[in-house]
């Protein structure tokens, strides 16, 4: 059904033209789902998009075709192609909340594809809505769509879109990275009714996503990217057991990363960290009640939660940015100031974070040499050589080339590279304890990879302590010593790594960690079967 | 709604306080203006006594702070003094109309609703036509008509008023005699009439009002236009018109109010030149002769109508914002 040959996309920089597609193939059948793979800057989503005959503003399609079911696509004129787009060919984008106008009612946007396209009128494909609704098992389908869009859940949201979507049955649909901003139990609940609909409509869909595990559940058949050029196609179950290439083969390696378990505890040693019976709130709305965990010298504390279960409100507590209501926080057994400006510089200096999105956390005007020396002078009183023999020793232990990277823009390195620039920031005030918030989740694995191997290397080198803020289940397999479990900011359940992951659990914590996709193409199916189907509404309302 | 309204009575009170503060600044200023009312008044005829007596009769005697006080308490309760100009001073002078006494509210009153009209017939015109230029150039960005709309506007308000004012009355009244030049309107006259008379103002006005109005509505729009829900209303298949009228125009409309609402306070008090050029019998004509007689009155009293304006506007604009925006309006 849709055919394309030969395609090179470029994008512009500045005056000249950069090939971001280099000439890959791509056949879909009517009903079949074909799973698209890569790390960022892949141009998973620019070919996602080109098989719908769109380029970005700044992208063009220099060579190569593609054909829909016998129409050109890239030589059509604007208004056939109009005609298709929403009609036929459908795109399913990764963030339903920025992608849904906030300004209009959900419904409103749901109708307005089939009224424009003449498919139906407003009434019958409002009432074609609400039943799609109640196929992807939203709550309430028949009054969700009178809300506005910041009215509804994440999760509910991407229902929402895939049902529009739908609105007027096409032959294709576009999913880019879907459930990426989700989390996991919200996850399962979109992927499901995902999979349901488009075998109930026998629809062609393109899979575009990172995650190699969610790709095994939802892909007949997978191709994999890199850079624009295409690394090997497969169906699904022969990609997973044996892929060829060697850059399949790492990308399915990552998971394997773990460290070995350390010794126990010794009881009664004091924890670096001590967090005792602290309560919190934001104005008058209270997010954490009566949290209470310790942190260990030298051990990695990760702290599990779905978004809005308060793990960061936590180490906002810690660092004395959001003094609790109740409870206090203890350094090495003595009792800190809550509030962090009545912390002095040697208290301050104990705990440090990194952040999540190393993008936004580097002044993006000054260089690499200037954001480490700020805090080496701040806190350890360096200047001159001596400060600048700091920042090298720094850039050293993170792996970057001092001579090279001295003078270098925030902007002039990688993602991986800016993390690595946070982690030496935070390194640089000499501290025992960080706070790590979220670090990976916005790096691809591979370089995910890299930066928790770092952090392990200079846990055992530094004797440090990590507070390990995630979402992400399979980074507290790989990294963590003790898990806290957090849900509505309360503590569910905490206790050392391997009892963690051993039953029986907490039913919270049953329900994330058997929300985790497994790299199984059956999973989806068992996991659902085990669950039994309607629970997994029932999961969303209790997430709700 | 109710946090809505609450916020209109915090944006008056607050608006309330700031005229009270405005009316210290413009007392201050007014007075520390060179010159004074009885030299004016009295002219060639002024003599030290009869100055004395003049400042005597209209209170300029008292201590400045006095003089403030008294006027606030009165202008808080309407009364916004008598007009030293109106006053009898035959007495003292031998000249003068002895037209009696003419209390301030008396001579703004029709001047306020001419220039209320003025500037409403400006805004009709205005403020559609940009917001529909505005729309058309964002549809048509960087096409010939985008810059040609943006060349006009930008010169139109790049001109001088008087300029553009004269420009009009040649093109409109001299060569081709479609419409009056003078706009002296009076009572009595009927709205055809009177429309008539206020068109050429109202078109200059609209001149130099639309570029910023026009200006504000394409940015804003075309700011948008990188947002992830207008790429899926394109993926949608929607038509371009559509997807900027139905998708972005809605979001955009905060700035675009904002901007309109300063637009319409500039109606209302920036219309001097134009009003003297058409002599068109508006507050800013009035507002002139008053500065030139040292009428301090009249002065404070148009000075005080100019912040209220601006002050109403805004807050008017506030509040269509809040409307604008759905997560405002519905809250979770």
């Amino acid at each position: 059904m849709i055919k394309i040959r030969d395609i090179h996309l470029e994008g512009r920089s500045d005056e000249s033209w950069i090939p971001i597609i280099n000439g890959i193939d791509l056949d879909l059948k009517r009903g079949e789902v074909l799973g698209l793979i890569g790390e960022s800057g892949a141009g998973k989503s620019t070919l996602g998009l080109a098989a719908m005959g769109f380029a970005r503003d700044g992208v063009r399609i220099s060579k190569g075709s593609v054909e829909f079911d016998g129409i050109d696509l890239v030589n059509a004129p604007a208004a056939v192609k109009r005609g298709l787009l929403g009609k036929r060919i459908a795109y399913v984008a990764q963030s339903a909340a920025a992608s849904f106008n906030p300004a209009h009612k959900i419904i409103d946007q749901h109708t307005e594809a089939p009224v424009q396209h003449g498919v139906m009128s407003t009434k019958e494909s409002q009432e074609d809505g609400m039943e799609l609704y109640e196929r992807l098992r939203l709550p309430n389908p028949t009054e969700i769509g009178f809300r506005y869009p910041h009215q509804v859940s994440g999760g509910q949201l991407q229902r929402a879109m895939t049902a529009m979507a739908m609105s007027c049955r096409p032959d294709l649909i576009i999913f880019d990275e879907p459930t990426t901003a989700l989390d996991v139990t919200t996850q399962i609940e979109v992927l499901a009714s995902i999979r349901d609909i488009v075998e109930q409509f026998n629809t062609a869909a393109i899979y575009i996503t990172h995650d190699l595990a969610v790709v095994a559940q939802m892909a007949d058949r997978i191709k994999v990217l890199l850079k624009g050029d295409e690394v090997e196609e497969a169906d699904t179950r022969t990609m997973l057991s044996s892929p060829k290439e060697e850059y399949t083969k790492s990308l399915w390696a990552v998971r394997s990363f773990q460290r070995p378990a350390k010794p126990a505890i010794n009881t009664g040693a004091t924890p670096i960290v001590s967090v005792k019976n602290v309560t919190a709130a934001y104005g008058k709305m209270p997010v954490l009640f009566d949290v209470d965990f310790d942190i260990h010298a030298g051990r990695t504390v990760a702290v599990v939660g779905e978004s809005g279960s308060g793990k960061s409100t936590a180490a906002r507590c810690i660092t004395g940015l959001l003094p609790p209501i109740n409870g206090h926080i203890e350094f090495e057994g003595e009792a800190m100031p809550l509030d962090y400006r009545r912390r002095n510089k040697d208290q301050l200096r104990q705990a440090q974070m990194i952040y999540q999105m190393a993008d936004t956390a580097l002044n993006p005007r000054k260089t690499i040499g200037e954001i480490i020396g700020r805090p080496v002078q701040f806190y350890m009183g360096f200047t001159g050589a001596e400060k600048r023999k700091r920042v090298d020793a720094l850039l050293e232990q993170i792996e970057l080339e001092p001579s090279t990277y001295f003078n270098r823009l925030p902007s002039e390195l990688s993602g991986g590279q800016k993390q690595r620039v946070g982690i030496a920031r935070a390194l640089a005030a000499e501290p025992k304890f960080i706070i790590c918030d979220e670090v990976t989740s916005a790096l691809d694995q591979l370089v995910a990879e890299g930066i928790l191997k770092l952090l392990a290397d200079l846990q055992d080198n530094l004797g440090l302590s990590y507070m390990f803020i995630t979402h992400d289940l399979a980074t507290v397999k790989s990294i963590s010593d003790e898990v806290v479990v957090m849900k509505d900011g309360r503590v569910v359940e905490q206790g050392p790594k391997a009892e963690m992951f051993q039953p029986p659990h907490h039913p919270y914590t049953d329900l994330l960690l058997s929300s985790v996709p497994e790299m199984d193409p059956d999973w989806l199916t068992d996991l659902l079967k085990a669950r039994g189907v309607d629970n997994i509404g029932d999961a969303a309302v209790g997430k709700m | 709604m109710g946090s809505l309204l609450r916020i209109v009575g915090q944006r008056l009170a607050l608006g309330f306080l700031t005229l009270v503060v405005v009316s210290f600044v413009i007392f201050v200023a007014v007075n520390a203006m060179p010159g004074d009312f009885a030299q004016a008044i009295l002219g060639q005829g002024y003599t030290e006594e009869a100055g004395d007596a003049i400042r005597k009769e209209v209170g300029l005697d008292k201590p400045y702070f006095v003089r403030y006080f008294s006027w606030l308490g009165a202008a808080l309760q309407g009364d916004f003094g008598t007009s030293f100009a109106q006053a009898s001073f035959t007495a003292y002078a031998g000249t003068g109309t002895g037209s009696g006494l003419g209390t301030v509210a008396a001579q703004l009153a029709p001047r306020f609703e001419n220039t209320m009209f003025l500037a409403t017939v400006a805004a009709t015109i205005a403020v559609p036509v940009s917001l529909v230029l505005g729309l058309l150039a964002a549809l048509y960005r960087n096409t010939i008509f985008d810059r040609v709309v943006n060349i006009f506007t930008l010169s139109s308000i790049s001109s001088p008023e008087f300029f553009m004012a004269y420009i009009l009355i040649l093109l409109l009244a001299v060569l081709n005699p479609l419409l009056p030049s003078l706009s002296n309107i009076f009572d009595g006259m009927s709205f055809a009439d009177r429309l008539n008379r206020t068109l050429l103002p109202a078109l200059t006005l609209t001149l130099i009002v639309t570029a910023h109005m026009m200006r504000m509505t394409r940015a804003a729009i075309i700011n948008l236009l990188a947002s992830p829900y207008i790429e899926m209303a394109r993926l949608k298949g929607i038509s371009p018109m559509r997807v900027i009228v139905v998708h972005a125009l809605p979001n955009a409309l905060a700035p675009i109010i904002n901007v309109v609402a300063l637009n319409l306070a500039y109606l209302i008090t920036g219309v001097v030149v134009v009003e003297v050029v058409f002599v068109y019998p508006g507050i800013g004509q009035l507002f002139v002769d008053a500065v030139k007689n040292r009428d301090i009155p009249v002065v404070q009293a148009c000075c005080l109508i100019f912040a209220g304006a601006y002050i109403l506007l805004n807050l008017t604009a506030d509040v269509m914002s809040i409307l604008s925006n759905p997560r405002l309006r519905h809250p979770k």
